[in-house]
């Protein structure tokens, strides 16, 4: 048996290492990980190696499979634990993050006020054939989220919720009609990629109605990463945890760094 | 019934008469319209189906036809069966020539009118007799079987293609499944027609079409003859084509329909005119073919608070429960819906959900209740996403909850996983196991916290229901007083489809299925 693939490796250096990342069990540098998969076999002995053998090929040393169960004749569900034999360099990584200074209801009310000297507009909607109305009411609705105020609260705010299923064309009409300085695009339904194709044609249109340099656009949904939404060519983008206050101090932020220049 | 929650019934009654009036004067305007889609499904029923090569569906094309002649206000039912009359042809031999460019049904010289409506009559009779044998069929399946005692553990598929959702369906009915529902694609709510035939390709959910649903049918019915369990298949006939919808899940069988025109108005911004019309149809034919319908008032609480509007929920309850009956629903079929909603932060939440859910039990003893999982406050923490399904199942399982939608603990990660459905199933079977009799075994403290929130809830919903009545409904939904969305009578989607009704209009199914199962 190679040496990477070693039963009885036991001793490993305990110290935290920044160069040299694993995830952490109960012991530093353990490399502790969980996961469950299924795999299309019958619940055997054969499918429990299948799936020690699939574990290891992942990076895990000492696969364990804590638990098996036949979910029908052809499917079995697998519970494993192993030890990963990769770490990662984390001095080297650079991310894309929203980097404004996030501040709250009134403190964004009093930044709009001496910054911009104006209520904003912001309309918001879940594009497309996206049904889904969660993430864009948690934004916008003045209720707002987990204890965070929606953005139809912000006195300097004006906020229009235009809900689902919004045609991008619809979208960008309301935008003009109202002179919005900010667009909201929320992305629930991800299956097949539809969202990018979505999020990529509302772009192209506000491209073509010479739009897209006037507005600050967002997009937001439980699979939009920032990453994502710049590299298709939005301001920003809001995933998970992201709340009314994180959208509204980058929006109020970039108007006002618009303004200066 | 004695009540845990020591229940005014009084206050009960009086809302309840008081949301009966408003469905009533609803149906006054209701009853003197029709609609493309409720036309639409009168020709399906009269047996037109397919489509042409465009994939336009003949009924549209039919309907198209009278409409932009201006013959509409009379019913298709009319122009069809005087074409029959005179052409000796079949409905669908009709349709095709109509489709084809070689026949102007509201041209051809009108009939004697009894003949006419006798010819309609003969068909559609002929249409309500398979209606009735299927409704036999799955009687005849739950008296082999037997039907299940506890709640229906009811599960999604969605993979977009029929045939993908065979396989997980069949995988799902053997894990434990009792209701299979498969989600529609987006944006189907909102086509004014229905495709036709077998369809692989959707997003987030698989077109319902009627060879689709005829698929699942017969492999739900395989996997229940393997499984010696009747295996009950649902579909969504709410959108701009619910009684078209309902008409296809008559012909093939379906059990359960989710249909309620209140959330169309809301959630997806459906005309409210057009869409009461088409529910009273799809509502009839649910009812005559012994469909379970479900309503939406569960997503009240996605974009309002469960807590704060906890009243809204219970006054659509008993709005929805009288459409039903004017439609001819019994009340074993009525499916009425709620949700554990509640921010699981929240003190005491877990006994606001129990009052809620045994109220909701006590004023509609026989409604087999619709129960929704969590959904807005699952975070992607998948492991307190269990928990949060595991109280959500102990309180269906206290308070006899009927039609248990499983909560997933991937809920807002994903379309659900087979193994995320089997962890789903895993938990709701072992909690209605262990806590089977628990329900029967307690009682409420008098003027204690639960008590004292059923009282306050109901107490709410009457007030709410004297203002609707005083409104009227459609002004109720203007004022956003529903899930807090507001909808203009005239806007939306689908109001062009609206037509009134002239003297002669004819619908041969309202009689024939008025009568329920007489």
């Amino acid at each position: 048996m190679s040496g990477l693939y070693s039963m009885d490796k036991k001793e490993f250096d305990k110290t935290l290492d920044l160069t040299k990342i694993k995830p952490y069990g109960d012991t530093m540098n353990d490399g502790k990980v969980q996961l469950s998969f299924t795999l299309p076999l019958p619940n055997d002995p054969k499918a429990e190696e299948a799936a020690k053998q699939l574990a290891k090929k992942m990076g895990f040393e000492e696969p364990n499979v804590a638990y098996a169960k036949a979910l029908d004749k052809e499917f079995t569900f697998f519970v494993v634990y192993g030890n990963t034999v990769h770490s990662v360099d984390v001095t080297n990584i650079k991310v894309h993050v929203v980097e404004t200074e996030v501040m709250d209801m009134h403190q964004t009310n009093d930044f709009i006020k001496e910054n911009i000297g104006r209520k904003i507009v912001i309309i918001g909607a879940s594009t497309g054939t996206d049904a889904h109305t969660v993430g864009i009411d948690a934004i916008m609705n003045m209720k707002g989220y987990a204890g965070h105020y929606g953005l139809e609260r912000y006195e300097m705010i004006e906020a229009y919720n235009l809900g689902s299923q919004v045609a991008n064309e619809d979208f960008i009409a309301k935008a003009k009609e109202l002179k919005a300085d900010v667009l909201l695009v929320s992305q629930t339904v991800t299956q097949k990629n539809v969202h990018i194709q979505n999020l990529t044609e509302l772009v192209e249109l506000l491209e073509a109605e010479g739009l897209r340099e006037k507005v600050i656009l967002v997009a937001g949904g439980p699979r939009i990463s920032h990453e994502l939404a710049k590299e298709l060519g939005y301001d920003a983008g809001f995933g998970p945890g992201k709340y009314a206050d994180d959208v509204a101090s980058f929006a109020v932020t970039e108007i006002a760094k618009k303004m200066k220049k | 019934m004695e009540s845990k929650l020591n229940l005014d019934f009084k206050t009960a009654e009086h809302a309840r008469q008081t949301a009966k009036r408003i469905a009533e004067t609803t149906h006054g305007f209701i009853e003197k319209h029709t609609s493309v889609t409720v036309e639409r499904a009168i020709l399906r029923l009269l047996g037109v189906d397919g489509a042409d090569e465009m994939g336009i569906p003949y009924p549209n094309i039919i309907v198209d036809h009278i409409k932009d002649k201006g013959g509409l206000t009379t019913g298709a039912a009319v122009y069809l069966g005087n074409a029959i009359l005179q052409k000796k042809m079949t409905a669908q031999e009709i349709a095709e020539m109509v489709a084809k460019g070689g026949l102007d049904l509201v041209a051809l010289p009108m009939g004697n009118m009894f003949e006419i409506k006798n010819t309609i009559s003969t068909i559609a009779k002929k249409t309500v007799e398979r209606i009735k044998s299927n409704r036999e069929q799955r009687d005849k399946y739950l008296e082999k079987y037997g039907d299940k005692k506890g709640p229906y553990l009811y599960v999604i598929v969605a993979t977009g293609n029929i045939y993908e959702d065979i396989t997980q369906a069949v995988a799902a009915a053997k894990q434990g499944a009792d209701v299979i529902a498969v989600i529609r694609t987006t944006g189907q709510s909102l086509l004014d027609y229905v495709p036709f035939g077998a369809t692989t390709e959707g997003f987030g959910g698989t077109y319902a079409t009627q060879e689709n649903f005829r698929l699942m049918r017969k492999a739900l019915d395989d996997a229940g003859a393997e499984l010696g369990r009747y295996i009950r298949l649902c579909n969504y006939c709410s959108g701009l084509c619910m009684p078209e919808i309902a008409a296809m899940g008559a012909l093939e069988r379906l059990d359960v329909m989710l249909n309620d025109a209140l959330y169309g108005i809301l959630f997806r911004d459906i005309n409210m005119q057009r869409t009461m019309v088409d529910q009273y149809f799809s509502r009839m034919i649910n009812g005559f073919a012994g469909v379970i319908i479900n309503t939406g008032e569960d997503n009240y609480l996605t974009t309002d608070d469960a807590y704060e509007s906890a009243h809204t929920v219970l006054a659509s309850q008993f709005i929805n429960e009288q459409f039903a009956v004017i439609a001819g629903l019994k009340e074993e079929q009525m499916g009425l819906g709620h949700a554990f909603e509640m921010e699981p932060t929240m003190k005491n939440g877990f006994l606001y959900e129990l009052a809620q859910a045994q109220m909701a039990r006590e004023i509609f003893p026989k409604a087999p209740l619709k129960y929704m999982p969590p959904t807005k406050f699952m975070t992607g923490n998948i492991f307190r996403g269990h928990v949060q399904d595991a109280l959500f199942n102990m309180v269906t399982i206290m308070t006899g909850q009927k039609i248990h939608l499983l909560g997933m603990l991937t809920e807002a990660i994903h379309t659900p996983f087979m193994s995320d459905r089997y962890l789903a199933i895993e938990n709701a079977a072992y909690i209605f196991n262990n806590m089977e009799d628990l329900g029967e075994e307690i009682s409420f403290k008098k003027g204690g916290i639960i008590e004292k929130r059923a009282d306050e809830v109901l107490r709410e919903a009457d007030r709410m229901l004297e203002e609707i009545e005083h409104l009227g409904l459609f002004k109720t939904l203007e004022m956003g007083k529903f899930a807090g969305v507001k909808r203009p009578v005239n806007g939306g989607k689908g109001l062009d489809g609206l037509v009134e009704k002239d003297k002669n209009y004819f619908n041969p199914f309202e009689e024939l299925m008025l009568g329920g199962t007489k």
